[in-house]
């Protein structure tokens, strides 16, 4: 057990510092932002809306369609060349598959809920704090969602199970592993679950556990980021929400 | 098991959170059960009554419903009708018969009646499961816009815009001596005098920021008295229910006398303009 210290001396339980928002973007139909550490993402959901090209539509459901995308200067410095690539497509796909348990869209068929998700800066991460930011924006844009879905990367460096691993701990010369992981935060059903690197079953089991307690921490500033959308609201006397029409 | 409310009435809930614990407790508009638990579909506000939990949305898209009154816009010209877009995902049609009391002969340029970019007052007369909508403007109270400006608001904020019976709207109305329409797809026509026009607008954009707090009418009359000054309860401009007529080129409706008189002359133009749109059918099919 060699990494006794993580490299920027948290917890291993830890997460780093993190901060929510919901309708930061005005032209969107609803919008989310979530930074953790040095990794931000902005989330942008436009929809539901005509969908093109038609052979993609779904007569019995609408659809989600994510896409994730690096800013070309938000890696360490080495220009990321803008544009689809694998990873970009694997992460929109794993997005949407993340996210679909949720979305219930079926009052809406044919159509399509585009998700947008822009990071200026990243460092490690980035698939989660999409997932956490576009769950915002989904809730934020009024899509119909049967709960929050949150999502934090677990991993193991050195023998050591640590939440929200940062990419120097990822690039720790030792045995490590990177697990993001997504939840359904009151079943704790898993929507989300990659591994890169090599862990025991045992400590696989263990950092699992410990990702329920994360992603707890992640959906508290989820609630509190779209509570504080609406200042002043839950305050008042008893209002007849169904005003009557003119 | 022991039932309790787990949110405060009229708090803000997010899409899963716990409303109700407990069978005491039925899930209404919004809500769903799981096991014992009532739990929010959407971002919106939780809303206590009696033994139903409900929530009211404080965002998301216009649902298409039957005998809403919408704005629309005209976005294509078709063989008996037109294409107009609803705000929706889904776009609408406007059949020649429900747009016009005139007769149109075969094969008559539809653009002189309504031209793409056009905007509409309608009502929705079918929604289908798909969401195929059809509207109509043949009723009291459903023009063509000629003049005015057509802001978009959020959907759901149309009920605090319209207010109880009216109320919110009416004083808009009264303080700015506009013509107003809501739409219940969010799209509202405001009609008047260019700077007052420009002042209902700052009042409607008002009530749509502060939409999810109470006290609004209030707040929205001191806001215009500020401005106008105070404005008697009878200066209200009496009959504006339906703005300027269809004055337009290729509608007749201007030329009746009143609505009634409209409405028991409605059958025979009706009956005119559908062979009219049968000839075409049949020339399509040859």
């Amino acid at each position: 057990m060699a990494y006794t210290k993580r490299l920027d001396g948290r917890k291993f339980d830890e997460l780093r510092p993190m901060v929510a928002k919901a309708g930061n973007i005005p032209n969107a139909d609803g919008s989310g932002y979530f930074k953790v550490g040095k990794t931000e993402a902005y989330a942008a959901v436009y929809g539901p809306r005509e969908l093109h090209p038609r052979f993609l539509q779904n007569p019995k459901t609408g659809i989600i369609r994510c896409h994730y995308n690096m800013m070309p200067f938000s890696g360490t410095g080495t220009r990321i060349r803008p544009g689809t690539k694998r990873r970009s497509q694997e992460i929109s796909m794993v997005m949407e598959l993340s996210l679909s348990p949720v979305v219930d869209l079926s009052q809406f068929p044919n159509s399509v809920v585009d998700v947008f998700v822009e990071f200026p800066s990243t460092d490690a991460g980035s698939r989660c704090a999409a997932i956490s930011a576009a769950c915002i924006a989904l809730a934020d844009a009024g899509i119909r969602m049967k709960d929050m879905v949150t999502s934090v990367a677990m991993g193991q460096v050195d023998g050591a199970i640590c939440a929200d691993l940062t990419y120097n701990e990822e690039a720790y010369d030792a045995i490590v592993s990177d697990i993001p992981v997504a939840m359904i935060n009151g079943s704790k059903e898993i929507t989300l679950l990659q591994m890169d690197g090599e862990i025991t079953k045992a400590d696989l089991i263990k950092s699992l556990e410990a990702a329920k307690d994360a992603c707890g921490k992640v959906h508290k500033l989820q609630q509190d980021a779209l509570e504080a959308r609406f200042p002043g609201a839950g305050t008042d006397k008893k209002v007849d929400a169904k005003e009557v029409s003119q | 098991m022991s039932s309790e409310i787990t949110v405060e009435h009229r708090a803000v809930v997010i899409p899963g959170q716990v409303l109700a614990q407990g069978m005491d407790y039925l899930p209404g508009e919004e809500t769903y059960r799981e096991g014992e638990q009532i739990r929010s579909k959407v971002l919106g506000l939780a809303n206590v009554n009696g033994r139903v939990m409900k929530v009211t949305p404080l965002s998301g898209p216009y649902i298409p419903k039957v005998d809403d009154v919408i704005i629309a816009q005209v976005s294509d010209i078709l063989m008996s009708g037109w294409r107009v877009q609803t705000g929706t995902p889904y776009s609408a049609m406007l059949n020649v018969r429900d747009a016009t009391q005139r007769f149109v002969r075969k094969g008559e340029d539809l653009s002189r009646i309504l031209e793409i970019g056009d905007y509409v007052v309608g009502k929705i007369t079918n929604v289908t499961s798909q969401n195929l909508i059809d509207i109509t403007m043949k009723e009291p109270g459903l023009f063509k816009i000629n003049s005015g400006r057509v802001i978009q608001v959020a959907p759901q904020k149309v009920p605090r815009m319209i207010g109880k019976r009216g109320s919110m709207i009416g004083l808009i109305k009264r303080y700015t001596g506009c013509k107003m329409v809501v739409g219940q797809n969010g799209t509202i026509l405001i009609d008047g005098n260019a700077e007052r026009e420009e002042l209902a607008q700052k009042a409607i954009r008002m009530i749509e920021e502060f939409a999810h707090q109470s006290g609004l009418t209030e707040r929205i009359e001191d806001f215009l008295k500020s401005v106008v000054g105070e404005v008697p309860e009878t200066a209200a401009p009496s009959g504006d229910r339906r703005p300027r007529d269809n004055r337009s080129r290729g509608s007749d409706d201007s030329s009746k006398p009143s609505k009634p008189f409209v409405q028991r002359n409605a059958d025979t133009p009706t009956e005119n303009t559908d062979k009219a749109v049968d000839e075409k059918g049949s020339e399509e099919k040859k």
